[in-house]
């Protein structure tokens, strides 16, 4: 399954591996902080009603 | 029905609300569909080997981290023009994302020139524009946190970004305007359609750059959407301790 990648295998992995791994960080980081903004919203707009 | 319906803030989220699954959906099968191709699928090349298989990740990245700015440029322009807040969110959120396919094309990069230039790095025209580049982006991204006041914020990086835009430029056309360094030219020409890039490989590579484009799109959307709530809460916030 795996293709054989000679004697450049360790270049071509590590292009992968580094390029997946920033996206996949880039990905997380942009929805957690995309959640923590949701619930900062949510919760000044009931801290606003609140206080009427 | 006019684009500017969208610089409002609530008519914006209610759009991206409905195009983003659409836009996570068609990225992720873009994205992991044309690397998967590319890497399984594809023969190596007859020179280069199967270190070819690196143009599925440093191309679309490359090709994303200028329009990324380019993208950058015209939100900003809206922005200094019509004074929209959306548009310089887009721009700011957009930042990271443009820093983030510099740095995958500065890597890959650097990791298929070893093997094939014998160096990790040289200083050619192409490869220092892209540097500079980077620097632009990290500039950018430290501009919107250093200036307390959002407006003057977007207004000072709107200036970076049309001083960047020239670094964005050369990026592209580094090697036809100096016709020297290790660089080759583009693979894929748009405007004259001679590419160097076999089939084999040009079908896989479309449906990454395809994707890549699509998860840009996406980041950009969702990202925004963030900026738009935070710059509402920090808003409710101020409200609350003037009423206070």
């Amino acid at each position: 399954m795996m293709p054989d990648l000679g004697k450049y295998a360790v270049e071509v992995m590590s292009a992968y591996a580094v390029s997946l791994m920033l996206l996949a960080l880039l990905v997380w980081v942009s929805v957690a902080r995309g959640r923590r903004a949701r619930s900062a919203l949510l919760q000044a707009e009931q801290e606003v009603h609140g206080d009427g | 029905m006019s684009l500017w319906e969208y610089a409002n803030p609530v008519k914006f989220l209610r759009l991206s609300e409905r195009v983003l699954p659409v836009l996570w959906a068609g990225a992720g099968i873009c994205v992991v569909g044309g690397l998967l191709w590319g890497f399984f699928a594809t023969p190596d090349d007859y020179r280069q080997g199967s270190t070819v298989k690196i143009i599925f990740l440093h191309v679309p990245s490359a090709l994303m981290a200028i329009n990324a700015w380019f993208m950058m440029l015209v939100a900003s322009l809206i922005w200094l023009v019509r004074r929209h807040h959306v548009s310089a969110l887009a721009a700011r959120a957009a930042a990271p994302v443009g820093a983030v396919m510099t740095v995958i094309a500065l890597a890959t990069g650097a990791i298929w020139g070893q093997p094939m230039w014998g160096t990790w790095w040289a200083w050619d025209p192409r490869l220092t524009a892209f540097l500079i580049l980077f620097l632009f982006y990290l500039g950018y991204i430290a501009l919107w946190e250093a200036i307390e006041d959002p407006d003057t914020a977007a207004d000072l990086t709107s200036v970076l970004c049309l001083v960047g835009s020239v670094f964005a430029v050369l990026s592209r056309y580094a090697v036809q305007f100096w016709n020297q360094g290790l660089h080759q030219g583009t693979s894929v020409p748009v405007a004259t359609g001679e590419r160097t890039v076999s089939d084999v490989f040009f079908v896989p590579l479309v449906i990454c750059m395809l994707g890549f484009g699509l998860l840009f799109l996406a980041l950009v959307l969702y990202r925004t959407g963030t900026e738009i709530r935070l710059r509402r809460t920090r808003a409710l916030l101020a409200r609350g301790a003037r009423s206070a």
